[in-house]
């Protein structure tokens, strides 16, 4: 509590949240109508606003409200747009503890009948500045102003209330840009038929994308459709070194998948917990804790 | 042919047999089929039909098929998207641009330019759709509830389609005037394509002589467009780098890309105008109505572009590689010494240092100099797409920025080409030349209205009917003997055995690098 580097720009103050569940609060009271009203972010402002402006011969109309209010969302968003969302969920990687042993990767690619280079959360071996190697996983980091977003032309790409970025492989027409767009390189494209899944318990949906695809592109969605009843994504079920938390903003809490749970601010606060390039301003909702000398945004990925 | 020249009138007046002889010869693609023709359209229709084979199977099996992975997620099929609309921006600045400079030269090259244009937009626009991973979807594109203004895409596809709507209307324009003649051309012949040319023509609007006021509205529509298509032509190739320059990615975040971009579309659109108009003055022997001057014109237009281009690409790569930030110095290394440094330098000396050499010889500044300066462009342009697009769109983004200045270490992606994109690219290419040479089946290959009408066309008409006067009648094959003018007369349908006369003689006295020494006014096409 004492100290925590991250919180200036978490619109949200986890702690502070619960003691005032409505009104003033900045994020989730915003603007009660639309339901996209989280996503609205400078960056897509920005874009919005400079390309209306360049485009004075084309007749805005009933567009400039879109543009003010953002792109629709390719479906309902989970939660009523009236209440504030119940979770703002985050991730929260302990760098000190991974080995390195990929079972994150292949626990997601399994529940999600991925091919093996699907990486949806991806174990990328580092080298610090003292020369040694370490593993850094990164799943979709959850951006609050995720840059994927708002380039996508035909909105599939969207921001759940909750916090979650989603792509609605229903709508993608696959251009590709978000992939362009994602400084984290966590976005992957279904370039052929993709695994065959067997019926799942959720139809294909954005929060639960199985089977994928193929000629869209998918990316981690942090188990969306499974939060709701309790259960931490995969990868975080099956890290056997508990090395990534589940975390919660609204509740302030976050658990792993070896049972231990944690008051969130304080243990970031504690651990110094970094975000991985935060000068890109995309505000990242995944929390690395660097154990021993690590930079990320100095180290070496070794090939 | 003959029969037009039947109908000439008997005692001939040299006016009216020039003007006779611009007419036939403007005609002549439509009203003759020439030996080759269908040769050449089914040669190129099966590089097409493999194409589109090509798409089927990417339809099928996915993008995979194309070389495509998660680390190259751009890579040849929007490098064609860029270098195929590039290559219609040549239209743009033959007509609109010399149209509002009052560059009279470029009348002959008019139609050819803007049928350039207005055939490679549309097949770059085509290649929206091997680009897209689900293109049973792209209608969504067009469906208002789905748009996301904020989208580089979105505004890439309303500005390439206002631009080619504007590049049909400017080609349809200027052709108006032309159809009472191509109807009056073609009344009364017999078969299949006669008689849809004829309804064409009529569907077009043109099927009598266009009256003077009417003639006016034309024209002052023609320069309106002619101005508006300049600013659509900049925002096309701008907001199309804006899809690659909204992103973090070292080599694609630059803010000299729209500017980059607009240039070298500019640049490969002039070299493809140097190129189709130097096949249909061999095809359907032009040469008497274009000359070895206009090549050297648009040489120079050429090269001002290319040094253009050349200077953008050096300060972009100095400064990127200047500030040692991040995946910069990467992106440079990989592109100047890396895996890249092939195609970099062949674009480098094809399309950079070639072409100003050319043109700085003297004696390299001919026609053949600078048809194969265009031929070189065309295709170094097009490498330098892939240059700009592939390895920004390959290089690892996690992994540190300090490193990448040091060794090159990380997981650089790389792409492959597969037979697929090839075959598409090769159907693409295929179907510029096959639709042109389908087109002018249809229209006069010459802007027969605008060419009459050009001031400087009766002034030197009058005098190549007094040098006529003067000059004995050259022999048919006399070429060493001709004076350097046709005179009216030589262009003749019955002469045009102009197509012997050896290349850069016909246009330009020894020494004459395009007729700009002061005092010699700029004619469209009549050397003096
Ligand atoms: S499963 Fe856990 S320990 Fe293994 S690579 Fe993933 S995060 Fe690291
Ligand atoms: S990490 Fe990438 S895919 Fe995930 S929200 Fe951020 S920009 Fe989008």
């Amino acid at each position: 509590m004492t100290r925590r580097p991250f919180e200036q720009d978490r619109p949200v103050p986890g702690p502070e949240r619960p003691e005032a569940p409505s009104g003033g609060e900045p994020r989730a009271a915003r603007k009660p109508a639309p339901p996209e009203a989280p996503v609205r972010m400078g960056r897509r402002r920005f874009l919005g606003g400079a390309l209306a402006g360049g485009a004075g011969v084309v007749a805005l109309g009933a567009m400039g409200e879109r543009l003010a209010g953002g792109a629709q969302p390719a479906v309902a968003v989970q939660s009523s747009p009236s209440v504030p969302a119940a979770h703002q969920w985050a991730m929260v990687v302990d760098l000190r503890y991974c080995n390195g042993c990929k079972m994150c990767t292949t626990a997601c690619e399994t529940a999600h009948y991925l091919h093996a280079d699907q990486t949806w959360i991806d174990v990328f071996t580092m080298t610090n500045a003292a020369g040694e190697n370490y593993f850094m996983p990164r799943p979709c980091m959850m951006c609050e102003d995720p840059p994927c977003v708002p380039v996508c032309p035909v909105s599939a790409n969207f921001r759940t209330a909750e916090g979650i970025t989603l792509v609605d492989q229903s709508r993608c027409i696959g251009t590709r840009i978000c992939m362009n767009a994602c400084p984290y390189q966590a976005r992957y494209f279904n370039w052929g038929n993709p695994r065959p899944a067997p019926r799942q318990p959720f139809p294909q949906e954005p929060s639960w994308p199985v089977p994928q695809v193929k000629g869209t592109v998918g990316k981690c969605v942090f188990c969306a459709a499974m939060l709701p009843s309790g259960k931490v994504p995969e990868c975080v079920a099956k890290c056997p070194m508990g090395v990534l938390y589940l975390g919660d903003l609204e509740s302030d809490v976050a658990v792993n998948g070896l049972g231990a749970t944690v008051k969130l601010s304080d243990f970031l606060a504690e651990n110094d917990a970094v975000k991985f390039k935060e000068s890109y301003g995309t505000h990242p909702r995944c929390y690395y804790i660097p154990g021993h000398g690590q930079d990320l945004e100095t180290d070496t990925e070794t090939a | 042919m003959s029969d037009q020249q039947a109908s000439v009138p008997s005692p001939l007046d040299d006016g009216v047999r020039a003007r006779e002889d611009l007419r036939s010869a403007a005609m002549r693609p439509v009203l003759e089929r020439q030996r080759w023709w269908w040769p050449a359209v089914v040669v190129l229709g099966a590089v097409v039909v493999l194409g589109v084979v090509a798409w089927a199977v990417q339809l099928a099996d996915g993008l995979g098929v194309a070389g495509y992975n998660d680390q190259a997620f751009w890579a040849v099929y929007e490098a064609d998207l860029v270098a195929f609309i590039g290559v219609s921006y040549g239209g743009a600045v033959v007509s609109a641009v010399l149209r509002l400079t009052k560059a009279t030269w470029r009348a002959p090259l008019t139609r050819i330019a803007e049928a350039t244009a207005l055939v490679t937009l549309p097949v770059g626009m085509l290649f929206i759709v091997p680009h897209l991973g689900s293109p049973q979807r792209i209608w969504e594109l067009a469906w208002p509830p789905y748009w996301n203004l904020s989208s580089p895409i979105l505004w890439d596809f309303f500005a390439v389609s206002t631009y080619l709507l504007a590049t049909a209307v400017f080609f349809y324009l200027p052709l108006i005037a032309d159809l009472p003649v191509a109807a009056e051309r073609l009344a009364g012949r017999p078969g299949l394509r006669a008689r849809c040319c004829r309804l064409l023509y009529r569907a077009l609007g043109g099927a009598h002589e266009v009256s003077v006021p009417r003639r006016r509205l034309i024209e002052g529509s023609i320069g309106l467009v002619a101005i508006m298509v300049i600013p659509m032509a900049v925002s096309v190739h701008s907001v199309l780098s804006f899809a690659f320059a909204s992103s973090s990615r070292p080599g694609y975040l630059e803010t000299i890309f729209p500017v980059y971009f607009v240039v070298a579309a500019l640049y490969s659109g002039i070299a493809l105008v140097v190129l189709t108009v130097a096949a249909a003055r061999r095809l359907f022997h032009l040469e008497a109505f274009i000359h070895p001057r206009h090549f050297v014109r648009l040489g120079f237009l050429l090269v001002a572009f290319g040094a253009a281009y050349l200077y953008l690409t050096f300060t972009e790569y100095l400064i990127d590689g200047y500030s040692g930030t991040s995946g910069l110095a990467a992106w440079v290394r990989q592109d100047l010494t890396g895996r890249y440094w092939v195609p970099f330098w062949f674009y480098f000396v094809a399309a950079g240092v070639v072409p100003l050499v050319i043109m700085m010889v003297r004696r390299a500044r001919t026609m053949g100099g600078v048809v194969t300066a265009a031929g070189l462009v065309v295709g170094a342009l097009w490498v330098k797409r892939l240059v700009i697009v592939i390895p920004p769109a390959t290089e690892p983004l996690v992994r540190s920025p300090l490193a990448a200045s040091g060794v090159l270490t990380g997981d650089w992606g790389t792409y492959h080409f597969t037979w697929v994109p090839i075959s598409i690219t090769l159907a693409a290419t295929a179907a510029v030349p096959l639709l042109l040479l389908v087109l002018f089946r249809f229209v006069p290959i010459l802007p027969i209205a605008e060419m009459e009408e050009l001031e400087s066309y009766e002034e030197e008409l009058a005098e190549a009917v007094e040098i006529t006067a003067r000059t004995p009648q050259p022999s048919p094959r006399g070429a060493a003997s001709r004076p350097l003018i046709p005179p009216a007369s030589a262009c003749a349908p019955a002469t045009l055995t102009t197509a012997t006369t050896p290349p850069g003689r016909l246009g330009s006295p020894p020494g004459d690098v395009g007729g700009l020494a002061p005092g010699r006014g700029v004619a469209f096409g009549w050397p003096r």
